[in-house]
């Protein structure tokens, strides 16, 4: 069997790395990694810690500046592109280390992201008293809100949630951009376990109902084989297997490299 | 090439003195995340004290013991331990106010311990500092020049001697090389950090007894300028290579000297550039260099395990208790306004003017800092190009003051981007010291020239008139002020409930999330320098035509300073926190004009001092104390409505309610 088993591919592939590579001083943390997602499918990214998993997030955002290799996106290149422009070609994304507008409330997390989304915010308008949220982008909100099950605490400053709320909070603002590529970086970890079975729901419900591309990084497989059909691994910065779950899981370089591990 | 030489000799004392405060600026910054503004302050105390124990009969090394070899370390270790030992993980602005209000309050409490009088020739450690003790290759080399040599040499053999041997040392070494590697490694940060503090403390006494014979006389301004130059000496070594820092160090004071020696003497380029040298190199290389980009601060992996910072935002209230908060807010207003224009004396309305003008200032600082979140310490420097608009567009256009205010506030608005467009990527610190780098920058080298700010003869602005109406009175000079501040202020309500202002909060939370869902946060940050350096530019013509003349004293840099403690202790995240502390700064300062000169300076221990507190407080002292009020008000009429319902049907409006039928409001006396 082969390493690599190509996973079928109809749809348009969204978004690309190709070759990248990327270190930090004597620290490989990717090597020539190249990984497509298309629409609408569901694929997870796991390894062991430190195995380059948010790394590859980063460069695929252009928050990092990979060493070599291209990323891109519906086939074009996107290389110089600053990261808020690939948030508006409609990549969304969740951040392992909580990164909330601290100070804000869920609900105006959502708000500012559905306004940044929809792009018609103007300083004269603030100025003239048009800035203020309009009810259908309240109801939209408030959709999002119920959706991630964060009504309750909606207008509590994000300070004061636990890290299961603000796991959820990250999923709801990315939500609220409506991403074609949604990439999770660990979204189950803090969650409860019945806040993890909302968690599944919702990612299977995007999915369906928007066709939502899924990309999700997690430690958890059970939770994994839930959600996705494709599982990539990587182990310290080089990808070892990708495939179908069943398939990928049972090959043994994963088995050796990642689950003799956990 | 002996030219370069006899130029460059008079520099060896002050780079020495640059090299050893930068050493200690690296070493805090690295150990406990705090950029010390202070220690030029500190090095004034420990000058001080060295000068007062030598006059008063002292033998030299008793009083160098007492000033550096006690005291130094003492404050520092007193400031680890109170304060900056729990502001590791706090966001930049918290690690920078109260570095900031000892920068202010040490100065000012030193010189009320210790007179106002003059303190003239400061004397020398050790050697006479102006006589000549050998040629070097036929160069004269004075005492001062092999003293300070010696004591660097000395204490930075040391350091590396320590650092080489002693466990702590070692540690130490780690932590300022390597944070990221510390924290696996499990040392103990916060003893390495309260030994950063002492050392650093000690080296900048050293450097303090140092420079002060340097100059005829002891004067503050000499030491804090002294941390300009340490900070510039710290960007060379990126604020992490020790060895690099102290060659930096060295380079600029020679180069300071050299500078001085080829430019023509007696314009205002060569006597404004030397000091403003080191402010450029710093600029130039944060803004230039990538890797000078403070983007990865000193973090803390248990950050996240800390409890939750205390929410800024309001909590609801019940509506009886908002509702009341917002008649008491009304009727003080109210009764301010009236008595301003009753009773009061002219004095007095004049103070009060000028702290709504002040209000007007301050509001820039509440959108860039409170709403934004980004640091500015030129604000300043905004309010003086708005000023001095105005006032030469009205002296030789004959424009109106009015007119000049809005082109003042253009101005300054253009002046902001031309700012911040080189700074976009930079933020926390890094943008502060840019934007100090810059107020420097215009006070030494722009401000002077007869087109601007006209030196120290200044600039008259005028009171303008509209049509037939004149505000040359005190009276209609108050409404006039009263007016701008009323549009400032709503502008930045209505900024701050729109796209723009959820956009700036956005950046303010994580500049990386905000990128991530579409914001462009550079040019979001050049946008929030605009519409704040306009506001600032309008404040400031209000300001000059409120005094009617205006020099370049009236925005020097410290003074920029001085406005971001001010309203970070009031209040920097509400309109109203602005307004609030306009007024206190006035008021208080009339109220400390009629005590004895002695304590001319008390204003500026006050908020120092108050300062301090923001890193409990981080929503403003009076912000706090509204909410504690509002708190107590709260559970007044949450008791009384349970004893008066204790009989009947439960329609109580408690929030802990359960079936809570009260309406939530938002807080409106911490709101705008
Ligand atoms: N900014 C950085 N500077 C230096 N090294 C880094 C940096 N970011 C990541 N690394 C290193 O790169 C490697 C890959 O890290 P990465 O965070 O991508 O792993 P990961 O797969 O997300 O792990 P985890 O499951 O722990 O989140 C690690 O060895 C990490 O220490
Ligand atoms: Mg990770």
């Amino acid at each position: 069997m082969s390493v690599i088993e190509p996973a079928t591919v109809q749809a348009p592939t969204l978004l690309e790395a190709r070759g990248i590579s990327k270190h930090f001083g004597g620290i490989v943390a990717l090597t020539e990694i190249s990984l497509g997602v298309s629409q609408g499918e569901a694929m997870a990214l796991v390894g062991p810690n430190g195995a380059g998993k948010t790394t590859l997030f980063n460069c695929l955002l252009g928050l990092l500046r990979p060493d070599t290799g291209s990323v891109l996106f519906r086939g074009e290149r996107i290389d110089r592109l600053p990261t808020f422009r690939r948030g508006r070609l409609g990549i969304g994304r969740t951040f392992q280390r909580l990164e909330l507008f601290t100070g804000m409330t869920p609900r105006q997390h959502m708000l500012v992201t559905e306004r940044v989304h929809r792009g018609d915010g103007r300083l004269w308008k603030d100025l003239l008293g048009m800035g203020r949220p309009r009810p259908e982008e309240r109801a939209k909100v408030a959709e999002v809100l119920d959706l991630v099950g964060l009504a309750d605490v909606a207008d509590v400053p994000v300070e004061a949630l636990s890290l299961g709320h603000g796991r959820l909070v990250e999923l709801g603002r990315a939500l609220s951009g409506e991403p074609c590529v949604l990439m999770l970086d660990e979204p189950s970890s803090g969650l409860d376990d019945a806040e993890t079975r909302l968690l599944v729901d919702v990612l299977n419900r995007v999915r369906s109902e928007r066709g939502t591309a899924i990309v999700l990084v997690e430690h958890d497989l059970a939770m994994v084989a839930k959600v996705v059909d494709r599982l990539v691994v990587l182990d310290l910065g080089r990808l070892i297997a990708d495939g179908p779950v069943e398939q990928t899981l049972a090959e043994p370089a994963v088995r050796s490299a990642y689950l003799g591990l956990s | 090439m002996s030219q370069l030489v006899t130029y460059a000799l008079p520099g060896i004392p002050y780079g020495c003195v640059f090299a050893l405060m930068a050493v200690g600026l690296v070493l805090t910054y690295k150990a406990s995340g705090v950029f010390n503004l202070a220690f030029g302050a500190q090095a004034y105390l420990s000058a001080m004290v060295f000068y007062v124990a030598v006059h008063a009969g002292w033998p030299k090394w008793a009083a160098f013991v007492v000033a550096v070899v006690v005291l130094g370390p003492l404050v520092g270790l007193v400031l680890d331990r109170l304060l900056f030992r729990f502001t590791r993980t706090a966001p930049p602005l918290v690690r920078l106010v109260p570095a900031l209000g000892l920068l202010i309050a040490i100065p000012s409490i030193t010189q009320m311990i210790f007179g106002i009088e003059p303190k003239l020739g400061p004397p020398a450690v050790f050697l006479n500092p102006n006589m000549i003790y050998f040629r070097f290759a036929g160069f004269p080399v004075d005492g001062n020049e092999i003293a300070t040599t010696v004591a660097t040499v000395v204490v930075v053999g040391g350091l590396a001697l320590l650092f080489r041997s002693s466990g702590l040392g070692l540690r130490m070494r780690a932590v300022v090389e390597s944070p990221r590697m510390t924290e696996l490694a499990g040392i103990d940060a916060d003893r390495v950090g309260a030994f950063a503090w002492i050392l650093s403390s000690f080296f900048a006494g050293l450097a303090g007894v140092l420079l002060a014979p340097l100059y005829a006389q002891l004067s503050a301004s000499n030491f804090t300028d002294l941390l300009v130059a340490a900070i510039a000496a710290a960007a060379i070594g990126g604020f992490s290579s020790l060895s690099l820092t102290l060659a930096g160090g060295i380079g600029l004071g020679l180069a300071q000297e050299i500078l001085s020696g080829y430019l023509p003497s007696g314009t205002i380029l060569s006597s404004g550039l030397r000091p403003a040298l080191p402010f450029i190199v710093l600029a130039v290389l944060l803004v230039v260099v990538p890797r000078f980009r403070l983007g990865g601060e000193v973090s803390d992996p248990l950050a996240a395990c800390d409890p939750p910072a205390p929410s800024l935002d309001p909590p609801p209230r019940i509506a009886v208790v908002s509702r009341g908060a917002r008649i008491f807010a009304i009727a003080v207003a109210g009764a301010l306004v009236g008595s301003a224009l009753s009773w009061v004396s002219g004095n007095w309305l004049f103070t009060i003017t000028q702290g709504l003008v002040f209000a007007v200032i301050f509001l820039s600082i509440t959108l860039l800092t409170g709403m934004s979140g980004q640091i500015s310490l030129c604000q300043a420097t905004f309010a003086g190009v708005g000023a001095f608009a105005a006032g030469q567009l009205a002296s030789h256009f004959g424009m109106s003051v009015l007119g000049g205010m809005v082109i003042g506030g253009l101005l300054a608005s253009a002046v902001g981007i031309l700012v911040a467009y080189p700074a976009r990527r930079l933020g926390g610190i890094a943008l502060g010291l840019v934007t100090l780098a810059f107020a420097l920058l215009m006070d030494n080298v722009i401000f002077p020239y007869s087109w601007a700010g006209n030196g120290a003869s200044g600039l008259v602005v005028p009171r303008p008139r509209l049509g037939p109406i004149s505000f040359g009175g005190g009276g209609a000079f108050f409404w006039l002020a009263l007016f701008v501040l009323g549009v400032a202020g709503g502008a930045v309500w209505l900024i701050r409930s729109g796209t723009t202002g959820q956009e700036l909060a956005a950046m303010r939370g994580s500049e990386v999330a905000a990128a991530t869902i579409g914001i462009d946060v550079r040019r979001l940050r050049v946008v929030a320098f605009a519409l704040s350096a306009a506001i600032a530019g309008v404040g400031g013509a209000l300001y000059g035509s409120l005094q009617q003349t205006v020099s370049p004293n009236d925005f020097a840099y410290e003074l920029s300073l001085v406005f971001v403690v001010v309203v970070a202790t009031v209040g920097v995240r509400t309109v109203s926190g602005a307004i609030e502390a306009g007024l206190a700064f006035t008021v208080l300062q009339q109220i400390i004009t009629s005590l004895p000169t002695r304590y001319g300076s008390l204003l500026a221990v006050v908020f120092g001092l108050a300062a301090l507190s923001y890193v409990r407080h981080p929503e403003g002292v009076v912000a706090y104390g509204k909410r504690v009020v509002l708190d107590m008000a709260e559970k007044l009429v949450v008791a009384l409505e349970r004893g008066g319902s204790s009989h009947g049907s439960a329609t109580g409006s408690g929030r802990d309610d359960g079936t809570a039928t009260g309406t939530m409001e938002p807080d409106l006396a911490v709101g705008p």
